[in-house]
């Protein structure tokens, strides 16, 4: 039993550990063929990436594509793939801060409303797509990809028209600052009394510590609630769960609605955090990084917390790439090649777990 | 006479499957030789072998006294191997003409010599006694007439060795009848066949030889003459056979489940897929419904379930669940075991203790409150393996590396553990092995004396007739017959009623 266990370890290991390595190696072709040491770009990235500086942006950054993965996770349990979060967090951070900035309330209050405006904003975009589905059969995937346009033509549309905040003069068209209550203060005072120094324009969010705690949150519903049962049996055997007694139609609905609330959260990281107020330069692109997080951490908690450590990283160090003359889009191929590679390398341990456990069963069987 | 076929110690290895572990037979010419064993026996992995779908790890294979070497099917047709599949292979929208020739077309310059065709398949149909019409299409055909088309395709194809994988497994006893004067008709022209089954009473009516594999090896070959369906039950198992029986009358007054006026109408308002189906059932009675399949069964189970909508009233212990889902009615006590178990009962890539949960996550023993109880969830699905003896390492072993037999008796596990009132079986026994059958009819003769009320719907006639206390026989989706007692009934009687022919 015992070794059993041991090769059970190995077999862990195994698939991330291939992933890493072929993932190098496609990497490695492409600086090649730009003509550029491998080497060179691999220790640039590692120097750059490693410092204060560069640790602390690639946790801001790992921070939205935490929350959004989370968002894709529950769908991808539940048989469903919401590529919509995109422009669901897209819309949760720009009403959450358009709103939020017309009360004030008491602080960590404050917040909390916004985060339940944003959530709620979230989780309706989403519904659009949950009810297509259900009431006409209308492939979720087709649909939230669809919404994603729209999501992005109407907050340009509102954020211009109605949102925007006239008292400034500013280029950047943005809504109103948030009052000092809807501010999430910044944990660099804290990582001062565990001997981090600050570092200019330096900083992490406060919403980090939110994240760590929605995973935690995720996984006890995932897997130790009766919703959380329902929600995987829809997704691993959609007619067994219906036989079961699992409403299907409302699982769908339900799972990607709250798929949607998570993804409204995803934008706030930075909102609450950092600008304090919606613009035209809010990122872009979280939601579609993040289907790339929650397949590479397969949808574990931990795991989507790992990649989306690594994805931040590879992010925030590949920037330096430009320092030796390297397009720094090399990350993209890095990133691409992670996903692909692991995907692969995960079914292959999945099926020789398989294959290893009947093996198992028929020495048990046989004794 | 000649020996057609011989396999010498043939064995062959799956990871966690037993299968050949020593298998001999030596089929004559001109003779039925049948193919016996337990469900996982290795039966059909023997078959597969000589018919070229799987190499052996060793042992030799002879045709006609040559030593050969399949590496695929087609290398067994060259050989004059032809095998009848348990399920059929013909394309629907064709004809019976186009099937048989489906594959080896007679050509004459680029178009298919058609006339030719017809001309040698009416010959073969008229010589080995296979009526059939070779214009009509298949989807027009029945069971029995599907089986002759593919029994000629394999004929056509020159085949001499014929092997029919459980052939008798989809006929009713009629249909039984034909197809055992077909086979008589094949062995009178020096065919050689290879017949698989499980059903001894069928072997010994049918079969010159017999060969009993265990366990992945022969452990015995007679003449068929020499022995009794008992001894040869005995060789299958190492043990004596289960019986399908019940005893005495169980029945209550009370009423478990009542069906009025229940039908299924369709949208395309063709005739309904259940018509007006009503009927008693009573705590401590099991009834059987007895009918071909597609005849109604499945969704008259699925209006039980509400699974299904439907017109009419259902009540369970007096009070009316038209209104209720699925959820509710589990809730209320009813339990089901599904006719398709791993399509409609398992998560077959999850631990056996999240299976443990499936039907029954709304409360207790696996749920407290609205959380998950791990720990009594596995404690309780290791008391449900050691009570139906799934064999398998632990609960935390995936349902997908189970043996069918071993997931059906985790599932009847799963469902009895509630103790339900009602119970509704769907094919209970179906596809496991004679221990594992035993083991369920027992459980089910238990929970009657306790007073729960059994649905059955099983294709085993036998089982049915034994089981039951009462028999409605359904065609086209109405009741066309009830049984009140079926001791006074035979499988023929039955199998007259299942296809309307009384």
């Amino acid at each position: 039993m015992k070794k059993f266990k041991l090769s059970n370890v190995i077999l862990a290991i195994a698939a991330p550990v291939a992933a890493a390595v072929v993932s190098i190696v496609i990497s490695s072709v492409a600086v090649l063929a730009s003509h550029k040491s491998p080497k060179d770009a691999y220790t640039t990235m590692w120097e750059f990436g490693t410092t204060s500086a560069s640790l602390m942006q690639m946790l801001n950054t790992a921070t939205p594509y935490y929350i959004a993965a989370i968002a894709i996770a529950i769908t991808f349990r539940a048989g469903l793939f919401n590529i919509g979060v995109e422009g669901q967090l897209r819309l949760g951070a720009m009403f959450g801060a358009y709103l939020g900035a017309m009360f004030v309330l008491p602080p960590v209050i404050h917040v909390i409303a916004i985060m339940i405006i944003s959530m709620t904003v979230g989780g309706l975009w989403a519904a659009i797509a949950g009810y297509l589905k259900v009431k006409r059969g209308v492939s979720e995937v087709i649909s939230t990809i669809m919404l994603n346009s729209l999501a992005g033509g109407l907050s340009s549309y509102l954020l211009a028209t109605y949102f925007v905040d006239r008292t400034t003069d500013s280029n950047n068209m943005s809504t109103k600052m948030l009052p000092a209550s809807a501010q999430i203060p910044d944990l660099m005072p804290l990582l001062n009394k565990l001997g981090v120094e600050n570092q200019p324009g330096g900083g992490v969010y406060g919403m980090l510590i939110f994240a760590i705690v929605l995973g935690g949150i995720f996984w006890f519903v995932i897997n130790r609630t009766r919703f959380g049962f329902e929600l995987r049996a829809s997704g691993s055997n959609p007619i067994a769960a219906r036989v079961s007694g699992v409403n299907s139609k409302r699982m769908t609905f339900v799972a990607l609605a709250v798929s949607g609330a998570v993804a409204g959260l995803a934008g706030l990281p930075a909102v609450l955090g950092d600008t304090h107020q919606f613009n035209m330069g809010f990122r872009t692109g979280i939601g579609f990084s993040a289907i790339a997080v929650a397949l590479l951490g397969r949808n574990n908690p931990v795991g989507m917390g790992i990649s989306a450590l690594l994805f931040g990283f590879l992010e925030v160090s590949s920037r330096s790439l430009e320092l030796i003359d390297i397009a720094p889009e090399t990350y993209v191929i890095m990133q691409g090649s992670i996903l692909l590679s692991s995907v692969i390398a995960y079914e292959v341990v999945r099926r020789y777990k398989i294959t290893l456990q009947s093996k198992e069963l028929a020495k048990a069987v046989e004794a | 006479m000649s020996v057609a076929v011989e396999l010498r110690h043939i064995s062959k290895r799956f990871p966690g499957v037993i299968a050949n572990k020593d298998v001999s037979m030596s089929v004559e010419t001109g003779t039925v030789h049948a193919l016996v064993g337990e469900n996982g026996a290795g039966k059909s992995t023997v078959m597969k072998i000589l018919y070229g779908m799987q190499r052996p790890d060793g042992g030799e294979i002879l045709v006609n006294g040559k030593s050969v070497h399949f590496k695929n099917p087609n290398d067994a047709i060259d050989a004059s191997i032809g095998m009848v599949h348990q399920h059929f292979m013909l394309a629907d929208n064709f004809t019976v003409l186009e099937n048989i020739i489906l594959g080896s077309e007679p050509k004459r310059g680029i178009t298919i010599d058609f006339a030719a065709a017809r001309k040698k398949v009416v010959e073969m149909a008229a010589q080995y006694g296979l009526d059939i019409d070779p214009d009509i299409l298949v989807e027009e055909l029945g069971v029995g007439a599907r089986q002759r088309v593919e029994i000629l395709k394999v004929l056509y194809r020159g085949a001499r060795i014929l092997i029919f994988d459980e052939p008798t497994a989809v006929l009713v006893p009629q249909e039984v009848d034909d197809l055992f004067n077909a086979l008589e008709g094949l062995r009178a022209e020096g065919m050689a066949i290879i017949f698989i089954s499980h059903k001894l009473d069928e072997v010994l009516r049918v079969a010159d030889d017999v060969t009993v594999v265990r366990a992945g090896s022969t452990v015995a070959e007679v003449k068929s003459k020499d022995v009794t369906a008992r001894q040869l039950a005995e060789l299958m198992v190492g043990s004596e056979l289960p019986q399908p029986t019940t005893h005495g009358d169980t029945r209550r007054p009370e009423i478990t489940l009542a069906l009025k006026d229940v039908s299924i109408p369709t949208k395309s308002g063709s005739r309904d897929l259940i018509s007006h189906i009503t009927f008693n059932l009573h705590a401590g009675e099991v009834v059987g419904i007895a009918g071909v399949e597609g005849n109604g069964q499945a969704e008259l189970v699925e209006a039980i379930m509400g699974l299904r909508d439907y017109t009419g009233d259902i009540e369970f212990s007096g009070t009316n669940i038209n209104e209720l889902n699925v959820a509710h009615r589990r809730d209320l006590g009813i339990g089901l075991i599904p006719e398709d178990r791993q399509r409609q009962a398992m998560m077959m890539e999850s631990p056996l203790w999240e299976n443990r949960i499936l039907g029954h996550q709304r409360g207790k023993p696996v749920m407290r409150g609205f959380v998950l109880d791990k720990k009594t969830t596995i404690a309780d699905t290791r008391a449900i393996m050691a009570e139906f003896d799934v064999r398998a390492p632990g609960p935390t072993t995936l349902a997908a590396a189970l043996s069918g037999g071993n997931q059906q008796k985790f599932i009847v596990g799963r469902e009895m553990s509630k103790a339900p009132s009602l119970l509704v079986a769907s094919h209970p026994t179906r596809g496991v092995d004679v221990g594992a059958q035993g083991a369920i009819w027992e459980e089910l003769r238990r929970a009657r004396e306790k007073g729960m009320a059994i649905l059955l719907i099983s294709a085993d006639l036998e089982e049915l007739i034994g089981m039951s206390d009462r028999l409605l026989v359904m065609l086209r989706g109405t009741i066309t017959l009830e049984i009140t007692d079926s001791t006074k009934t035979t499988p023929e009687q039955l199998g007259s009623a299942m296809t309307g022919a009384e």
